[in-house]
């Protein structure tokens, strides 16, 4: 019985991150039909959904950690939809870059990727989000094998830091929000760092 | 067969129906304008400047809206973001204002600003405006050559450079509490690059008094530089021997060099300055060799090598 009720608060709370996680789209989408985007809509568009990217790949990788030093299993098993808010907002951002930034001009997209490094770092973060979202369902999870699958999804790690720099490198001076995220990285990635160096030491 | 004649009225002279319907918000704002000229001279960001002549420095390209000129402003001394000058300026005190003009020069002054106001005939001029960020805008300034003031300066022969000061009082400006700049803001020209006729000292926009985050009361504009090198709230002008440093370069001295002049074949290190947004555009267009006004100016950097003097 406690389980039955717990288990519907868990999906009640699951409905509702779901909900939250959209949100800033539709935040984005609500100020561009009131003309609220401001004087630069294509940039606003594209920091907002580049900001709520880098959020939610740290609030994905902040699942286990929680785990870890509550108990509580609910981080873990919203871990998923996290990641996938994750790649969908990463998606917008590189629809937004895509169409409208350069509107499909491929030879200056190419040469961006090439030429940039703060393109060249966020591209291949974005190619490496997506067989990550590929492979999260339960089924890829079989297929793949759990060992083989958690090796795979260690990219995230790379991803989150390649973020982090793509963010770091763009800004003109001023570095403050790509501190902030740097600094949060840094302490879920270290308690990781830290949990397997104790794992080594115990054995 | 009618006799009767349609009278000879000219089409262009029948008042337009929707022109006769606003006849008394005519009456309203007539009234205002006519106690508007009592009024002494104008203070205040959006009081009409009177007295504003007309140049031939106009552009084909549709202005940019007077809401994004004043909403999207980069001015460091009241926050990063676009948005934080709009909000926050209102706290800059622009009266009283003084403008010190020094170094080497026989006649150094300090300015009231009133009096700067009279120097010259204020003319209104619509420039393109690029910013090294890849976004432009069309704005008709209201100012008066550079020129004029230098010119009643004196400079010695050994003037070779001009420096610009930004008010720098964290008590007015939130902004330079953090360091993400050497305060106070410094921009610097070269003097034959500050004599010329382009380059204006900005006290208006759209025939009003500057807005406080477009930079008044008092700002400089060289529209074929990119757009940082055009200080806002000038406190001094400085004639110079040397080259002056300045904030940008000292902020990042690979991506911002003392000319910095519109060209899309020398790109930010960072990123491509071939192409630009105007505001308000969905398209990007091409970015021209100094902004469009090379005929104008190229002859200042004859035999330079651009890339290098970046």
């Amino acid at each position: 019985m406690i389980t039955k009720i717990k288990e519907k608060w868990l999906a009640a709370g699951k409905s509702l991150v779901f909900l939250a996680a959209l949100m800033p789209l539709g935040k984005l989408a609500w100020l561009a039909s009131h003309q609220g985007l401001g004087a630069n809509p294509i940039e606003k568009i594209t920091h907002t959904t580049g900001y709520w990217t880098l959020s939610f790949l740290l609030l994905t990788l902040t699942a286990t950690p929680l785990r870890a030093l509550s108990g509580w299993l609910w981080p873990v098993r919203w871990r998923r939809m996290l990641g996938l808010f994750a790649f969908f907002y990463a998606c917008l951002h590189f629809l937004t870059y895509l169409v409208l930034d350069q509107f499909f001009d491929w030879t200056a997209i190419v040469k961006d990727i090439a030429k940039r490094p703060y393109i060249t770092v966020g591209f291949a973060a974005f190619v490496m989000l997506t067989p990550l979202a590929a492979t999260s369902t339960n089924n890829m999870v079989r297929r793949l094998g759990g060992r083989r699958w958690k090796l795979l999804h260690r990219l995230v790690y790379l991803i989150g830091i390649l973020g982090v720099v793509h963010f770091w490198w763009l800004v003109k001076k001023d570095i403050t929000e790509p501190a902030q995220f740097a600094g949060v990285l840094t302490l879920l990635l270290g308690f990781r760092v830290v949990q397997a160096v104790r794992k080594r030491l115990v054995r | 067969m009618s006799n009767w004649k349609t009278p000879a009225v000219l089409s262009s002279e029948i008042t337009p129906q929707e022109v006769y319907l606003r006849r008394r918000e005519f009456m309203r704002i007539s009234a205002w304008a006519a106690l508007g000229a009592t009024l002494p001279g104008s203070l205040f960001a959006g009081e009409k400047l009177s007295g504003v002549v007309r140049t031939p420095y106009q552009l084909s390209d549709p202005l940019t809206p007077l809401e994004d000129i004043t909403h999207y402003n980069n001015y460091y001394e009241f926050g990063t973001d676009k948005e934080s000058p709009g909000k926050t300026a209102g706290s800059l005190k622009t009266r009283p204002w003084t403008v010190a003009v020094e170094g080497e020069v026989h006649k150094p002054k300090v300015w009231d600003i009133e009096t700067l106001l009279k120097l010259a005939p204020l003319e209104e001029r619509v420039y393109r405006l690029r910013c090294v960020e890849a976004w432009s805008m069309v704005i008709p300034w209201v100012g008066f050559p550079l020129a004029e003031l230098i010119k009643r300066a004196e400079p010695t022969g050994n003037a070779k450079f001009v420096e610009f000061t930004t008010l720098n009082d964290p008590q007015q400006m939130p902004g330079v509490g953090s360091p993400v700049l050497d305060w106070p803001y410094r921009e610097g020209l070269r003097l034959d690059e500050a004599m010329h006729p382009l380059t204006l000292l900005a006290v208006g926009l759209y025939g009003e008094v500057l807005p406080n985050q477009n930079g008044a009361p008092i700002r400089l504009v060289v529209p074929w530089k990119y757009g940082f090198k055009s200080a806002k709230s000038i406190v001094r002008i400085r004639l110079l021997e040397q080259m002056p440093q300045t904030s940008w370069m000292k902020a990042g001295p690979s991506e911002y060099g003392f000319y910095s002049n519109v060209n899309p074949e020398v790109d930010h290190p960072r990123w491509s300055q071939a192409k630009e947004r105007r505001i308000g555009d969905f398209f990007k267009r091409p970015t021209l060799l100094f902004n469009g006004y090379a005929p104008q100016v190229a002859q200042l950097y004859a035999g330079m090598d651009l890339q290098k003097f970046f």
